[in-house]
C-alpha cells in the first residue's frame, strides 16, 4: 500500500525527523511505501498533490496541528502522537493498514481535530463525538472567560457607582449612551461599557460552541454554517444544547459537501459559494424549524426541573450542581450546570435572595474549588507534584479565585481518576453549604472579585473554603493510592495538622 | 557549511556517570558552555528542562535526546555522552546509555537545522547507535557523527 504521513513535534528539531525515518523504515520493512512531510524547523516541503492522491491512507504522527489538513480529507487516516511513531512505528503502520482495509471513513468524516490524542488506532465514534464536542468547548471558553470577567468588573464598578443595587441598575441602563452620550468621568457609564463589551463576548457562548464543533468536524468549511446555526439556536431559545446540535449538523453537512466529487468547472466555486450557501441554508432552516422547538423544550424542561427544587431539595440541588461543576472542569457537564445558573439569573428579578441567585452562588463557589484545592494541595504536599505542576499550582490560585475551573485541567488531564473525584467531593460540599447558607449572587462570573456583590459574603467564602480544604485533603489521599499505604496515612494526618495550624 | 563544526571531541563525554537525567543534561550543557557555544548555561539548561517537561525525550534503543531551541545558544551544537550505567530519560524500554544534547539557536539557519534533522533520522538506525555506544574515545564519536551526519 501507499501511505502519506505528516510528522511534527513541539521543538521541531528531533522527533519530527525521527518519526519520519522510523515510519519510512518500518513501512519499507512491511512492504509499504511511506512518503513523509516533516513539518519541522528545517522548513517543510509540501507533499506533491499527486502523491497524496495516489496514497491509500494517511498517517498523522503530529503533536502540532497538521498544516493544511484539508489536503488529506476523505482518506482513511490514523492520528497518533509523534512519540508513538518514534517508539513503535511498526504498530502505527499496522494501524494504518487496518484503517485502509476498513475503507474510507464512514459518513465522510475525516480524522478528528484531536484535543485528547488517541495513541492507538483511529478513534471510535464515541471518542470522536467527544473530541468534536471538547474542541467546541475549548474554543468557546476564552469567550466566556473574557466576557465573564468583564461583566464581573462591570458589576464591581457598578456597586460603587450607584448608591445601592448597582449590579442591577447597571443592567437597566440603555446602552445607547455608549455611542451617543458617553461621559469619560462618569463611573456609571464605565460600568455600562464593561457590561456591554463583556456581554457581547459572553453572547458568543452558544454560537462559538456551535461554530467550533462544526470546525472540528469539517475544518474551515464548518465555521460559517456553525456560527449561523449557533446564533439562531441562541435566538430561538434552544440554548447551548441547541448550539451543540446545530454544530454537529453544520459540521457533518459541510464535511459531506466538501468531500463530494464534483465536475472540474464547479470545483473552483465550491469552497467560496456552494458549500457555505448550501450548508448555511440547510443548517439555518433546520435551526429555526426542526432543532429550535424541541431543543427549546428540552432546555426549558431541564431548567424547570432544576427550578422545581426547594427547601432540603435545594441543598441537594447545590450538591448536584457542585458535583457537575467539578465533574469535567469546564466540559459539557460543567457547562450544563453553569449555563443553567446563568440563564436562571434572567428570572432572578434582581433579588440576591432569589432561588436563582442562590443557584448562581452555589455554582460559582463550587466551580472555584478545583483550581484552589489543587493549588492548596501543591503547597501542602509539594512532593506529590512535579516541579512543573507546582508552578502551575501558583497560577491556579488566581484562576480559581477568578472562577475559572479550567485552571485545574492540567492536573486533571495528567491524572483524571485521582483528581476529578477529589474535586467533586469538595465541589459537592461547597455547593451544598452555599445553598444551606442561602448565599446568593447576581453576577454570572468573577469569583472572589464579586464577593462584595454576594448576599451573605462571609458564609459564601466559608462554603468555598470548606470545599477547597476537603478537596485538597481528598487529593492528597488519592495521590497516595497505589503507594505505601501506611506512609500515606501518616502524610495525610500531617497535612490535616498543617491545616489546623494555618 | 559554516566554519564551526557541529561537534568536536571536547563536546563528547566518555563513560559518564550520572544519577539522573538532570545530572547528565547538566554535564553536557557545561561542556557546551566551556566550549563557548552557549552564552548562558543556566538559561539554556532551563530551556532544555522546559522542553523535557513537555514530553520525555527518551527513545527506544537506549537513547536520551534532550534538546531545545534557545536564545542562549550561539552556535548550533551537539554534545554526546556515553553513559554505560544508564540514565532514565523516560523511554518505555529502559534507561538511556547514549545521551545527545542538541542545542539550536532561536534563529536557526536552515543548513544546521537540516544537519540536526539528518542526525535525528540517523538515530533511528540501530547500527548508527551501536557504533557510537562502542566508540572507544571522544575523537571517534566526533568523527563518526561528522562522517555519517554532517558530510554524508
Amino acid at each position: 500500500m501507499k501511505f502519506v504521513a505528516v510528522t511534527s513535534c513541539p521543538t521541531g528539531i528531533a522527533h519530527t525527523y525521527m518519526a519520519a525515518e522510523a515510519l519510512e523504515q518500518s513501512g519499507k520493512a512491511a512492504g509499504h511505501e511511506v512518503v513523509v512531510e516533516t513539518q519541522g524547523s528545517a522548513g517543510s516541503t509540501p507533499l506533491d498533490p499527486a502523491i497524496i492522491a495516489a496514497a491509500d491512507g494517511v498517517i498523522f504522527a503530529a503533536d502540532l496541528e497538521v498544516q493544511q489538513k484539508e489536503r488529506f480529507a476523505g482518506k482513511p487516516t490514523v492520528d497518533v502522537g509523534v512519540k508513538k511513531a518514534v517508539h513503535d512505528a511498526p504498530s502505527v503502520i499496522a494501524a494504518a493498514v487496518a484503517a485502509v482495509e476498513a475503507g474510507p471513513p464512514s459518513g465522510g468524516a475525516a480524522a478528528p481535530v484531536a484535543v485528547a490524542r488517541e495513541p492507538e488506532k483511529p478513534a471510535g465514534w464515541g471518542t470522536r463525538i467527544r473530541q468534536y464536542l471538547m474542541t467546541g468547548v475549548s474554543y468557546m471558553i476564552p469567550f466566556v472567560a473574557a466576557g465573564g470577567i468583564l461583566i464581573a468588573i462591570s458589576f464591581l464598578l457598578a456597586s460603587v457607582a450607584w448608591d445601592e443595587n448597582g449590579a442591577i441598575e447597571v443592567t437597566n441602563v440603555d446602552q445607547s449612551i455608549l455611542i451617543s452620550g458617553f461621559e469619560w468621568g462618569n463611573l456609571q457609564h464605565w460600568s455600562v461599557l464593561f457590561l456591554a463589551v463583556g456581554g457581547t463576548a459572553f453572547g458568543f457562548l452558544v454560537s462559538a460552541l456551535s461554530a467550533y464543533i462544526a470546525y472540528a468536524i469539517a475544518d474551515r468549511p464548518g465555521i460559517v454554517p456553525g456560527f449561523v446555526g449557533g446564533v439562531i439556536a441562541n435566538l430561538v431559545g434552544a440554548g447551548f444544547l441547541g448550539g451543540i446540535v446545530t454544530g454537529f449538523l453544520a459540521g457533518f453537512l459541510a464535511h459531506w459537501l466538501a468531500t463530494r466529487n464534483v465536475p472540474k468547472g464547479v470545483r473552483g466555486v465550491m469552497p467560496v459559494v456552494v458549500i457555505p450557501l448550501v450548508s448555511t441554508m440547510i443548517t439555518g432552516f433546520a435551526a429555526y424549524l426542526i432543532i429550535g422547538p424541541p431543543m427549546k423544550a428540552v432546555n426549558d424542561g431541564l431548567t424547570e426541573w432544576l427550578n422545581g427544587f426547594s427547601g432540603t431539595a435545594l441543598i441537594a440541588l447545590g450538591v448536584i450542581l457542585g458535583l457537575m461543576m467539578c465533574f469535567d472542569l469546564g466540559g459539557p457537564v460543567n457547562k450544563v450546570a453553569y449555563v443553567f445558573a446563568v440563564t436562571g439569573l434572567a428570572n432572578a428579578g434582581g433579588d440576591v435572595g432569589s432561588t436563582e441567585a442562590k443557584i448562581m452562588a452555589a455554582v460559582m463557589a463550587a466551580g472555584m474549588v478545583p483550581p484552589l484545592a489543587i493549588a492548596l494541595a501543591t503547597v501542602l504536599r509539594p512532593k506529590l507534584f512535579s516541579e512543573a505542576e507546582r508552578e502551575t499550582g501558583k497560577a491556579a490560585w488566581l484562576l480559581g479565585a477568578s472562577f475559572i475551573s479550567e485552571g485545574a485541567i492540567p492536573f486533571a488531564a495528567a491524572d483524571p481518576f485521582r483528581v476529578l473525584p477529589s474535586m467533586m467531593v469538595g465541589g459537592a460540599v461547597t455547593g451544598g453549604l452555599s445553598m444551606a447558607f442561602g448565599a446568593g449572587v447576581l453576577a454570572p462570573h468573577g469569583g472572589i472579585w464579586v464577593t462584595p456583590l454576594v448576599g451573605k459574603p462571609f458564609l459564601f467564602l466559608l462554603a468555598l473554603l470548606a470545599g477547597m480544604v476537603v478537596s485538597a485533603i481528598a487529593l492528597v489521599f488519592a495521590k497516595g493510592i497505589g503507594r505505601n499505604p501506611q506512609e500515606e496515612e501518616l502524610e495525610a494526618a500531617e497535612s490535616v495538622e498543617a491545616l489546623m495550624h494555618n | 557549511m559554516t566554519a564551526t563544526p557541529l561537534i568536536t571531541p571536547d563536546l563528547v563525554a566518555i563513560d559518564l556517570v550520572a544519577k539522573n537525567r538532570e545530572e547528565a543534561t547538566r554535564h553536557l550543557v557545561n561542556l557546551m558552555a566551556a566550549a563557548g557555544r552557549v552564552t548562558d548555561a543556566d538559561g539554556f539548561y532551563a530551556d532544555v528542562q522546559l522542553r523535557e517537561a513537555q514530553m520525555a525525550t527518551g527513545m527506544p534503543g537506549g537513547v536520551g535526546l534532550p534538546h531545545a531551541r534557545s536564545a542562549h545558544v550561539s552556535v548550533p551544537s551537539l554534545a554526546v555522552a556515553q553513559v554505560p550505567g544508564g540514565v532514565d530519560f523516560g523511554a518505555p524500554d529502559g534507561p538511556a546509555t547514549l545521551v545527545f544534547l542538541i542545542a539550536a539557536p532561536a534563529s536557526g539557519d536552515a543548513d544546521h537545522l537540516k544537519i540536526l534533522a539528518a542526525l535525528a533520522r540517523k538515530l533511528v538506525h540501530e547500527s548508527f547507535r551501536t557504533s557510537l555506544k562502542e566508540a572507544p574515545d571522544a575523537q571517534t564519536v566526533s568523527d563518526i557523527i561528522t562522517r555519517e551526519v554532517v558530510t554524508p
